[in-house]
C-alpha cells in the first residue's frame, strides 16, 4: 500500500507540471486570438468611454495647456443644462426623431412586404430600392442640396407646378421648414437597409401560416395584423431600435447642409458637441453633453426594449 | 391588387431613381446656366448633354486631388477591412470555443459596448489621438474601426452554431484553437464574413465625423470629407459637384450591382437580426 502510494507521488510531481505547461501551451493560441481585439477595444472603446466621463468633470481642452487641468465637480453639467441652445438641440433632435423614426418605419416595412411579394422582376425592385443605401451619404447630401435648391430646385418646380403660381419655399433656408427637408432627405438615404432587415424577418415567417388563413378567409389586413407584425416582433425590435438611435445621432446631414441653422432651427446633439469639442475645443465641456447623449440613447434603448417586449 | 402593386413598386422606384438621375444628368451638362434653368424641371432627370467636361474638371482641380482622395479612401477600406475581418472573427472564435475562465466575462463587455454609441466615445479618442500626434495619418482612420464589438457578436453568434463535434474531432486530431479556426471555423464563415465586410465597408464610405476631426490636409482625407468640402467650395457650379458625387458613388454602386444577389441574400440572412 505505502509502496504504491510513494510510487504514485513521485509520479505525479512532473505530471502537475506537464499538465500545466500543456494547459498554457494550448491556451496560448486563444489569449493570441484575443488579445488584437482586446487591446483595440480597450484603447479606442473603453478608456475613451471612461476618460469621456472623467473630461466631463473638468475643463480639460484639445490642445496642451501650461497650466493644469481642474477638477470643476458639475459646473459643466450646470453650464449645458441651462444652456437654451443646448434645449434647442435636444428639441430639434427630438423633431427629428419623431418624424423621421414613423417615415422609415413605414416606408422600410412597406416596402419590405411589397418587395417579399411575388412580383416579376422584383430582382429588379429590389436592386433599384437598396441604391441609396449604396451611394455614401455626403453624395447623398450633395444631391438633395440640388433638389432642394431655391428656388430653382425640382422640389420647388414640383410645388410651383402643383400650386400652379410662382411661389417658392426656401427649402433649407426657412428655419420653420429646415428640420423637415432634413428628415425627408434621411428617410430616403437610410430606409433601404431597414428594408433589408424586415425582409430578413419577412422570410423566416413560414409560408404555410399564410396559407392556412387564406383557407380560414383571412382578408390581407388581418393576415398582416396576426401574421406578419407578430412574426416579425423581434425584427421589430431591433429595427426600431437602430432607427431611433441613428435618429438621435443625426449629424453628417445636418453639418453639411446647415451647420445647425438658420437661427439654430436645425441644430442637434451631436452638432452641438461638435461645435463646442472640435471646433471651440471644449473637450471638458462637450465630454459632458457626450455622456448626457449617452446616458439618454441608453435609456432609450432600454425602454424601447422592455416595452415593445411585454408588448 | 396585382396592378395595385406594381404600380406601387414603380411609384418607389421614381422615388429612388430621380435624384440619382438628375446627379447624372447634371453631372454631363457643361453648361451652368442651363443646369439651373432645368433643374425644377423633368429636364433634370432624362440627359439632354453628353460633355465630360465636368469630369474633367474635377479630375484636374488642383485643390481637390481626386485620385488622391480615391487612393486615400480605396487603401483605408482594403486595410481596415482586412484586418477587421482577421481580428473580429479571431477573437469572436476563441469566445465561442476557447478554454478560459473569463471567456463569459469578456463576452458580457462585449455585448455591453454594443449600448455604446460612437459618436458620445469620439471626443476622447480625439484627445489621445492627437496628443499621440497621429492626426492626419491612415492609422487614426484604421484602427479605430478594427476591432468592432458588433461583428465580434455576429460572428460569435455564428461561431457558436458549429457542432461541438467538429470541434472535438480537430482537437482529438492535435488542434490547436488556432488551427481549428484557421481549418474548420474559417471556412465556413463565408456568408457572416460577407456580412461583416459590407457593413464595414458601407461605415468606411459613410464615415464623416471621425475623419472630419482627425484629417487637415488633403493627403489623407477620404473621399466622404472631400465630398463635403468640394460641395462647399463650389455651391453654385451643380455641374461639378454633380460630378464629383457621381465618381465617388458609381465604383460602389457597379461594385454591389455585380455582387448583388449574394449581398442581398447575405444581408436578408440570419446574420444581421441581433
Amino acid at each position: 500500500m505505502q509502496y504504491v502510494e510513494t510510487r504514485q507521488a513521485t509520479l505525479s510531481v512532473p505530471k502537475k507540471r506537464d499538465l500545466i505547461m500543456q494547459k498554457y501551451k494550448r491556451l496560448l493560441p486563444e489569449i493570441g486570438m484575443l488579445l488584437p481585439a482586446i487591446i483595440l477595444l480597450l484603447i479606442f472603446v473603453f478608456i475613451p468611454f471612461f476618460l469621456s466621463a472623467y473630461f466631463s468633470f473638468t475643463n480639460e481642452k484639445l490642445m496642451p495647456r501650461p497650466i493644469p487641468t481642474q477638477l470643476l465637480g458639475f459646473r459643466n453639467y450646470e453650464r449645458v443644462l441651462t444652456d437654451p441652445e443646448f434645449w434647442q438641440a435636444v428639441g430639434n433632435t427630438v423633431y427629428f426623431a419623431l418624424w423621421v423614426i414613423p417615415i422609415q418605419l413605414t416606408m422600410s416595412l412597406g416596402s419590405a412586404i411589397l418587395l417579399n411579394s411575388k412580383l416579376k422582376a422584383v430582382g429588379l425592385f429590389r436592386s433599384i430600392t437598396i441604391l441609396p443605401m449604396l451611394t455614401p451619404m455626403t453624395v447623398i447630401v450633395a444631391i438633395w442640396a440640388a433638389l432642394l435648391q431655391t428656388p430653382d430646385g425640382m422640389f420647388n418646380g414640383l410645388y410651383q407646378w402643383i400650386t400652379q403660381s410662382n411661389d417658392y419655399i426656401d427649402w433649407l433656408g426657412d428655419g420653420d421648414i429646415a428640420m423637415f427637408s432634413i428628415v425627408m432627405l434621411s428617410a430616403w438615404a437610410t430606409f433601404p437597409f431597414q428594408m433589408l432587415i424586415y425582409l430578413a424577418g419577412l422570410q423566416e415567417i413560414p409560408a404555410d401560416r399564410y396559407e392556412a388563413a387564406s383557407i380560414d378567409g383571412f382578408s390581407n389586413w388581418n393576415k398582416f395584423r396576426y401574421i406578419t407584425l407578430p412574426g416579425l416582433r423581434n425584427t421589430n425590435i431591433f429595427v426600431v431600435i437602430i432607427t431611433t438611435i441613428g435618429a438621435l445621432s443625426l449629424f453628417t446631414q445636418v453639418n453639411m447642409l446647415t451647420q445647425g441653422g438658420p437661427n439654430g432651427s436645425t441644430m442637434t446633439i451631436i452638432q452641438y458637441m461638435f461645435i463646442n469639442g472640435f471646433q471651440a475645443q471644449k473637450i471638458g465641456y462637450a465630454s459632458s453633453v457626450a455622456v448626457i447623449f449617452f446616458i439618454a440613447v441608453a435609456t432609450i434603448g432600454i425602454l424601447q426594449r422592455h416595452l415593445m417586449k411585454n408588448e | 391588387m396585382k396592378i395595385f402593386k406594381y404600380f406601387t413598386a414603380i411609384f418607389l422606384s421614381l422615388i429612388v431613381l430621380i435624384p440619382l438621375m438628375m446627379t447624372v444628368t447634371i453631372s454631363l451638362n457643361p453648361d451652368n446656366t442651363d443646369i439651373m434653368a432645368s433643374m425644377g424641371s423633368w429636364k433634370s432627370f432624362i440627359p439632354t448633354h453628353f460633355s465630360l467636361d465636368n469630369f474633367e474638371k474635377v479630375w484636374t482641380d488642383p485643390y481637390h486631388p481626386f485620385g488622391r482622395y480615391f487612393f486615400n479612401t480605396a487603401l483605408i477600406t482594403a486595410v481596415s477591412l482586412t484586418l477587421s475581418l482577421a481580428v473580429n472573427s479571431m477573437a469572436a472564435f476563441a469566445l465561442a470555443w476557447g478554454e478560459n475562465r473569463y471567456k463569459k466575462v469578456i463576452l458580457g463587455a462585449i455585448i455591453a459596448v454594443l449600448a455604446i454609441p460612437v459618436e458620445s466615445l469620439v471626443l476622447p479618442q480625439l484627445l489621445m489621438v492627437s496628443r499621440a500626434g497621429l492626426i492626419d495619418t491612415y492609422i487614426v482612420q484604421i484602427l479605430p474601426v478594427t476591432a468592432n464589438a458588433f461583428f465580434i457578436f455576429l460572428f460569435y453568434q455564428f461561431f457558436s452554431k458549429i457542432p461541438k463535434d467538429l470541434i472535438d474531432a480537430a482537437k482529438v486530431d492535435g488542434f490547436n484553437l488556432f488551427k481549428t479556426f484557421w481549418h474548420i471555423g474559417l471556412p465556413s464563415a463565408v456568408p457572416v464574413s460577407v456580412t461583416v465586410a459590407i457593413l464595414h465597408f458601407l461605415a468606411i464610405w459613410n464615415s464623416y465625423l471621425w475623419p472630419i476631426m482627425v484629417t487637415r490636409g488633403t493627403e489623407v482625407r477620404p473621399l466622404s470629407v472631400a465630398m463635403s468640402a468640394y460641395f462647399s467650395g463650389n455651391q453654385t457650379s451643380w455641374g461639378n459637384v454633380m460630378a464629383f458625387a457621381v465618381c465617388m458613388a458609381i465604383p460602389v454602386i457597379i461594385f454591389f450591382l455585380i455582387i448583388q444577389r449574394k449581398f442581398v441574400a447575405s444581408l436578408t440572412g440570419s446574420a444581421v437580426k441581433g
